[in-house]
C-alpha cells in the first residue's frame, strides 16, 4: 500500500515531465535531449526563490513557466530552425538535433555548475507528514502530485477544446496535411516546443520540493522521460499518463523492496520489455 | 592492390613505426599523453566504423570500456592476463549483439536512447552485486605492465582497427552499410538484411572498446565501478570522431589529437569546466563542421579544383 501510493505520487510528477518531452518530440519532431537540464533549471529557480526569499516554491511556477517558455521558444527559433531547414531527411534531422541538444544540455550543466557549484541541493518545505490509509506521507509530495494533476488536466483540456490546441494535435498527426488546412506548421511547432519546455521546467519546480538534485542529474530525468514517452507512444497523452504511473510504481517498488540504487536498472528493464514486445507504445498500433 | 593502396599501406606502416619509437624518447608526461591519444584513437575509430556509415549515434562506448576494465579487475588474481583480454573481447561482442538485437531492428532513436543510460545502468547493477554478494567495491590490478607496454599494446590494436576498417570498407558488408546509411528502405529492398549488417558492425565496435578497457586496466591499479564507467567517455569519443570526420578511416584521428590535448589542459587547469567545453564542442560541430574537419577540407579541395579549371 505504501509503495502503491508513493509510486503513484511520484508517477504524477513524471507525467508532467514526460508531457513536456512529448510535446517537443511528438509535435515539433525534435528529440530534445536537453530536456532534463530544463527541469534542473526549474528546480534551481525554485530552490533559489525559497532559500533567498522564503517564498513558496509553488509560487515560483508563476515566473518559471513564462521564462522557460520564452527560453525554449528562442532555442527553437535560433538553434533548431536552421537544422530543420538544412536537413534532407528525417533521419538527418534526428541525428543533428540529438547532437545539438546534447551540446545545449552539456553547456547548460556547465553554466549551472559554474554559477551554483556541483553540490547536491535540497530544501525543506512542507516536509510534515500526514496520515493517509494508515501510513504517513509527506505533504510536499501530495501537493506536488495535485499540482501535476491540475496542470495535466489544463493541458489536456487546452489540447482538446481550444483552437490552437487542436492545431497542435493536427501537426502531431501529420505536418503536411496540417499545412494543407491552413495551419502555420512552423509557428505551431515553435509553440509546442516552447510549451513543452515550460511544462518540463514546472515539473522541475515540483520535483525539487521532495527530491535532492544536483546540476548534472538532468540526463537521468531525460532518460526517464524518454522511456515514458516511448512506452506511452509518441503523441499519445493517455498512454503517457499510464506509462508515467507505471514507471513511478516500478521505481518505488524496486527502491523499497530491493535497493534504491537500482532505479535506473528498473527503468531499463521496462524499456527492454517495451522494445521487444510493444515498440509502438502501449496503445499504439503497429506501423505498416 | 592498386598503386594507391600500396602507397597508403607503406605510409601507414612508416607512421606506425615512427609512433612505436615514442617510449624510447620519453617515459613520463609525453608517454602518458601518447597512451591517452592511442586509447581515444582506437575508441573513436572503431566508433566511426559503425556510426559513420549508418549515422546511428552510439553512446555505449563507456559501457563496453567499463566492462573490459571490470573483467580484468575481477579476474586478475586468478586468470592469466592474456585470457582476460580474450574474455573481454568476447563479452564486448556478445553484449553488443544483445543490445543490437533489442534496438537495431527499430529506428535509430531507440538505439541512441538505449545506449545513453547504458553505462550508468551497468554501473548500478555491478555496484549492487558487489554490495550484496560480499567483497569490497574496489579491486586492485597489480601487474608489472608499465605505460610503455600499454602503449605498444594499444598501438598494435590501432593497427588492427585500421586493418579491419579497411577490410570492411571494401567488403560486401561495408557496401551494404553505406546503402543503409543513405536510405534504409532502399537497402531493405535491395535484399540486404539491414538488422544483421548493423549488428555485426556494432559488435566489431563493441569488441574494440571492451578490449581497450581491458588493456588500460593495469594503468589504474585500483578499479571501482564509478571509475570504470565514466559516463563522459562516450561523449568525448563522439565529439572526437565527428570533429575529425567520419567520411575517411583516418578522419577520427584528426579529431583525437587536438581534443586529447585540449581535455588534458582543461582537466589540469579548470577541472569543473570540462562539461561546458564539451557542450560548446558539440554545438560547434553541428553548426560549423557538420561533416568534420576532413569532410570540410575535401569540400574545399573539390571547390578549388573546379575553380582552377
Amino acid at each position: 500500500m505504501d509503495i502503491l501510493i508513493t509510486g503513484l505520487l511520484l508517477g504524477g510528477t513524471y507525467t508532467l515531465i514526460a508531457m513536456g518531452l512529448n510535446l517537443q518530440y511528438g509535435v515539433a519532431r525534435i528529440m530534445n535531449l536537453a530536456n532534463g537540464e530544463m527541469l534542473v533549471a526549474g528546480a534551481f529557480a525554485a530552490f533559489w526563490t525559497y532559500t533567498a526569499g522564503q517564498i513558496s516554491p509553488f509560487l515560483s511556477i508563476l515566473y518559471v513557466a513564462p521564462l522557460a517558455f520564452a527560453a525554449n521558444w528562442l532555442i527553437y527559433r535560433i538553434l533548431l530552425v536552421p537544422l530543420i531547414k538544412r536537413a534532407k531527411s528525417q533521419g538527418q534531422l534526428e541525428s543533428d538535433s540529438i547532437l545539438a541538444t546534447f551540446g545545449l544540455g552539456f553547456a547548460f550543466v556547465g553554466i549551472m555548475v559554474a554559477t551554483f557549484g556541483a553540490e547536491y541541493f535540497s530544501y525543506d518545505y512542507l516536509g510534515t507528514g500526514i496520515d493517509f490509509a494508515g501510513s504517513v506521507f509527506a505533504l510536499n509530495r501530495i501537493i506536488a502530485f495535485c499540482a501535476a494533476v491540475i496542470i495535466c488536466g489544463l493541458l489536456y483540456l487546452w489540447l482538446n477544446k481550444s483552437r490552437p490546441g487542436i492545431a497542435v494535435r493536427a501537426v502531431a498527426v501529420n505536418p503536411n496535411s496540417a499545412s494543407l488546412v491552413g495551419i502555420n506548421v512552423s509557428k505551431v511547432s515553435a509553440l509546442a516546443f516552447a510549451l513543452g519546455g515550460a511544462v518540463t521546467a514546472v515539473g522541475g519546480v515540483l520535483i525539487s520540493t521532495f527530491l535532492t538534485l544536483d546540476a548534472s542529474i538532468g540526463v537521468l530525468f531525460t532518460m526517464k522521460a524518454l522511456i515514458i514517452v516511448i512506452m506511452g507512444g509518441v503523441g499519445d497523452v493517455r498512454g503517457v499518463i499510464i506509462a508515467a504511473l507505471i514507471l513511478g510504481l516500478v521505481e518505488t517498488a524496486v527502491a523499497t523492496l530491493i535497493d534504491p540504487g537500482l532505479t535506473l536498472a528498473a527503468a531499463y528493464l521496462i524499456f527492454i520489455i517495451i522494445l521487444l514486445y510493444r515498440p509502438q507504445g502501449l496503445f499504439g498500433r503497429p506501423s505498416t | 592492390m592498386t598503386p594507391q593502396e600500396t602507397r597508403n599501406l607503406v605510409l601507414s606502416v612508416i607512421l606506425l613505426g615512427l609512433a612505436a619509437l615514442l617510449p624510447l624518447f620519453d617515459d613520463g608526461y609525453w608517454l602518458s599523453i601518447g597512451v591517452t591519444v592511442l586509447m581515444y584513437t582506437v575508441l573513436a575509430t572503431s566508433w566511426a566504423l559503425f556510426s559513420g556509415p549508418t549515422h546511428y549515434i552510439s553512446l555505449a562506448t563507456a559501457a563496453f570500456y567499463g566492462m573490459g576494465t571490470l573483467i580484468v579487475g575481477f579476474g586478475i588474481d586468478t586468470v592469466p592476463y592474456s585470457v582476460l583480454l580474450l574474455i573481454s573481447v568476447i563479452v564486448g561482442a556478445v553484449a553488443a549483439a544483445l543490445i543490437g538485437l533489442a534496438t537495431l531492428r527499430l529506428s535509430g532513436v531507440y538505439f541512441v536512447i538505449f545506449t545513453l543510460g547504458l553505462a550508468e545502468m551497468i554501473r548500478q547493477v555491478v555496484s549492487w552485486l558487489q554490495n550484496n554478494l560480499g567483497g569490497s567495491r574496489g579491486m586492485y590490478v597489480l601487474t608489472d605492465l608499465t605505460d610503455t607496454h600499454i602503449y605498444w599494446e594499444l598501438l598494435a590494436v590501432v593497427a588492427a582497427v585500421f586493418l579491419v576498417g579497411w577490410w570492411i570498407g571494401r567488403s560486401r558488408l561495408g557496401f551494404s552499410l553505406r546503402i543503409i546509411g543513405n536510405d534504409e528502405v532502399v537497402a531493405a529492398h535491395c535484399g540486404i538484411n539491414t538488422a544483421r549488417a548493423k549488428i555485426i558492425l556494432f559488435m566489431v565496435s563493441g569488441m574494440f572498446a571492451s578490449l581497450t578497457g581491458a588493456l588500460l586496466a593495469p594503468r589504474w591499479t585500483y578499479i571501482e565501478p564509478n571509475l570504470a564507467f565514466s559516463p563522459l567517455l562516450s561523449f568525448e569519443v563522439v565529439i572526437m570522431a565527428l570533429f575529425g570526420g567520419v567520411s575517411r578511416l583516418w578522419g577520427p584521428l584528426v579529431g583525437v589529437i587536438p581534443f586529447t590535448i585540449l581535455l588534458e589542459l582543461i582537466e589540469a587547469n579548470y577541472p569543473s569546466q570540462t562539461i561546458l567545453v564539451m557542450g560548446i564542442a558539440f554545438l560547434l560541430i553541428v553548426y560549423l563542421v557538420p561533416r568534420g574537419v576532413v569532410g570540410r577540407l575535401e569540400e574545399l579541395i573539390r571547390k578549388y579544383r573546379q575553380g582552377g579549371k
